[in-house]
């Protein structure tokens, strides 16, 4: 059986999917990228083979993507991680022709075709202002877990209206609401409507069509999820898998480089950053 | 017969005398500061050389100061100190480059700049107005603003002949009168009506040649980079216009592009993309940007700069020696009005220039301390893309400010382009009917 492999070295954590010849995903795993970013592509790698019980030997094509797709040094290639989400998401979902990526630090919409490829993309830019990190500024301000942000934030009765756009600023601004009295839940969600917003905003910038796939790590959040619902006005394709799609988009590029014997649209290895 | 010898003189030749050139000038204008002679101080888009250059006034582009001190890798130091002054960060980079060279007393990398003795520039660029008037307050400099009636609305510019165009032509020509008298004030010289048609014969071989060398550029594989090559012969566009060296270099550039046309010498072996440029460059780190095109074969082969950064005379308008002055006016009516055009009614004129020149893919790169040329990217670009099918990438930073210059995050669109690019050109072997 031949594998092919995609390693996402993402700004806040590093994914790695391994599927089969059938594009059926067999092995995968998700780690933190920290300061060493080429030991975190090897050991999501690592991880994922041993998941998927699988011989490094076995795979015949790796590919890179992410911010640290360059320090994936045993792949063959690099891949950006706005194609690969492109191509995952309408793996998973084949009618996807929006994709709406929320990573650590940064959003990205992306129009697709049927085949997975990009026609559009838009992305924020500079600062971190509706993405991840802006979550992370408000876990920390209201000292409150990550993963808590969405089931607190969907308990609000009156939302507050966060007006700053910058990531730091709404530390000072959380505060603020604190200091007036407000509810936990009422400023999260009033967090989570302002991100939308944001990223709504960019989706329009390629256009919003009727099916949408949400990927990423914030896709784990269901309060993001619902307020990026409520500000469409439509359903966002979701499964445990968007958190992987960068990796399992590198992944179907490199299943395709295995059947076809070709080098995908990306770069090959010979180039470096 | 062209010898191995000729070939390897007439290749970059234009690169090479450029730079050459653009030292002369520069230790003209240390040689004025350091003797306390007299410049005037003129902006590209209008710089009015033709007159300015009879009264052999040493001409100081403050613009290309500032993109010397980030091409230079020094902007930061004179943006801080404008803004240490208390110049907000918002305003445009150029300005502050500018002010910090003067709170340094004409300290730059490439000369001593010497004072304005004299501020002449249009209305193209809004910023020029209330830049001139610092000047006029550090050093009470006469500025002369000549006010360019622009085109009236998109694809509506006017020509010789028509009404509206002559009145236009004839509020110009009597500004230039002004002007030629706050010359002979400023300077003390007589206006010389032969040195003057000297020098408008001059500028009429560099706007011949100048139009004759981007149409050249039409050539598959493309002669020269718009946006790396291009900057060094603006410069000398800019700076040289109405001298003889600048005629005479313009013609040796059209030389060295009609022989790389005529033996199918590109800029690059393996030319994948054709590209259009659409902004300013990004100045921080100019040759990086371009490398992240040039890595994956993407060449750029014309761009708007190379319209709006020449004043205009891509148009390649030439003078009538015989009525010179009036002459001027329509020139300067004629070219202004395509620099500003080229920023707001850029549509029509790019969606031929995407035909003529092939293009693959238009990269819009706003920048973020100049609003101007900035604001009507997004439409452009949908206009392009949207109905004309054109592949584009917009990617903002800026021109001076490598505060707001991420190469991690252009790197990642433009692959991300790149990757687009190819799949669009693998389905079009697959379906010749997807272009």
């Amino acid at each position: 059986m031949a594998y092919a492999a995609g390693v996402d070295v993402g700004s806040t954590q590093t994914k790695a999917i391994i599927i089969d010849e059938d594009g059926s995903i067999v092995g995968r795993s998700l780690i933190d990228t920290g300061a060493n970013v080429v030991k975190a592509a090897e050991s999501s790698f690592v991880t994922a083979l041993a998941e998927g019980d699988i011989d490094e030997e076995e795979v015949e094509y790796i590919i890179g993507t992410g911010y640290g797709r360059y320090r994936v040094t045993f792949g063959n290639s690099q891949v950006t991680e706005i194609s690969c989400h492109g191509r995952g998401a309408v793996h998973l979902f084949p009618e996807t022709r929006t994709v709406v990526d929320m990573g650590g630090q940064d959003t990205k919409a992306i129009a697709v075709n049927a085949n997975g490829e990009i026609t559009d993309f838009c992305m924020n830019d500079k600062c971190a202002a509706g993405t991840g990190r802006f979550l992370g500024a408000a876990a920390d301000a209201l000292d409150i877990p990550l993963d808590d942000l969405g089931p607190v934030s969907l308990k609000s009765t009156k939302p507050v209206k966060i007006s700053t756009t910058c990531t730091v600023f709404a530390e000072s601004e959380i505060l603020a609401w604190i200091g007036k009295g407000k509810k936990i839940e009422d400023i999260l969600w009033g967090v989570h409507k302002s991100i939308a917003a944001r990223s709504a905003g960019l989706m329009r910038r390629v256009g919003i069509n009727d099916e949408i796939t949400f990927t990423g790590g914030v896709t784990r959040n269901v309060g993001m999820v619902k307020a990026l619902e409520d500000r469409l006005d439509k359903h966002l394709n979701i499964s445990d898998d968007c958190h992987y799609m960068g990796a399992l988009g590198a992944a179907l590029f490199a299943l395709d480089s295995v059947k076809a014997g070709r080098a995908p649209v990306g770069r090959t290895a010979a180039v470096t950053s | 017969m062209t010898t191995l010898e000729d070939t390897q003189e007439l290749l970059g030749r234009g690169n090479r005398e450029g730079a050459a050139l653009f030292k002369e000038w520069f230790a003209e204008l240390d040689e004025t500061a350091k003797t306390g002679g007299l410049a005037a101080y003129v902006f590209v888009m209008g710089s009015i050389n033709e007159i300015l250059k009879t009264f052999d006034l040493p001409v100081v582009f403050p613009e290309i100061n500032s993109l010397q001190t980030a091409v230079r890798r020094v902007a930061h130091e004179y943006l801080e100190e404008a803004e240490d002054y208390g110049y907000s960060p918002d305003i445009c980079g150029y300005v502050k480059a500018d002010i910090g060279t003067q709170l340094r007393g004409g300290e730059h990398p490439m000369a001593q700049i010497p004072k304005p003795g004299i501020t002449v520039l249009t209305n193209a660029c809004n910023t020029y107005i209330k830049w001139a008037e610092i000047w006029e307050r550090m050093y009470r400099t006469p500025m002369f603003t000549i006010d360019i009636p622009g085109t009236r609305q998109a694809g509506g510019q006017t020509w010789r002949g028509n009404p509206d165009f002559e009145a236009d032509r004839r509020y110009v020509e009597v500004q230039l009168r002004e002007l030629i008298t706050l010359c002979e004030d400023v300077t003390g010289k007589d206006f010389d009506i032969d040195k003057f048609r000297e020098v408008l014969t001059y500028a009429n071989t560099m706007s011949r040649s100048w139009k004759r060398i981007l149409e050249l550029n039409q050539a598959r594989p493309s002669l020269f980079n718009a946006l790396t090559d291009g900057t060094i012969y603006l410069g000398v566009a800019n700076g040289l216009r109405g001298t003889e060296e600048g005629a005479r270099y313009f013609e040796r550039l059209v030389e060295e592009m009609e022989y790389k046309a005529a033996n199918g010498i590109g800029q690059t072996i393996d030319e994948k993309y054709r590209l259009l440029f659409v902004g300013v460059p990004c100045y921080p780190i100019f040759r990086r940007f371009n490398e992240l095109f040039t890595d994956w074969g993407g060449t750029f082969v014309n761009s708007t700069y190379l319209w709006f950064a020449s004043g205009g005379t891509n148009r390649g308008f030439e003078y009538d020696l015989g009525d010179p002055l009036a002459s001027l006016a329509e020139g300067i009516l004629i070219s202004v009005r395509d620099a500003m055009d080229s920023m707001f009614h850029q549509n029509v004129a790019l969606a031929d220039m995407a035909q003529n020149f092939d293009v693959d893919g238009i990269i819009y790169h706003p920048i973020k301390s100049c609003r101007t040329v900035s604001t009507g990217l997004a439409d452009s670009r949908k206009h392009m893309t949207e109905e004309l099918g054109i592949p584009s990438l917009f990617m903002e930073s800026d021109m001076m400010d490598r505060r707001v210059v991420s190469e991690a995050q252009m790197k990642n669109r433009v692959d991300a382009f790149f990757e687009g690019l190819a799949t669009r050109r693998q389905q079009a072997l697959a379906d010749p009917k997807v272009r």
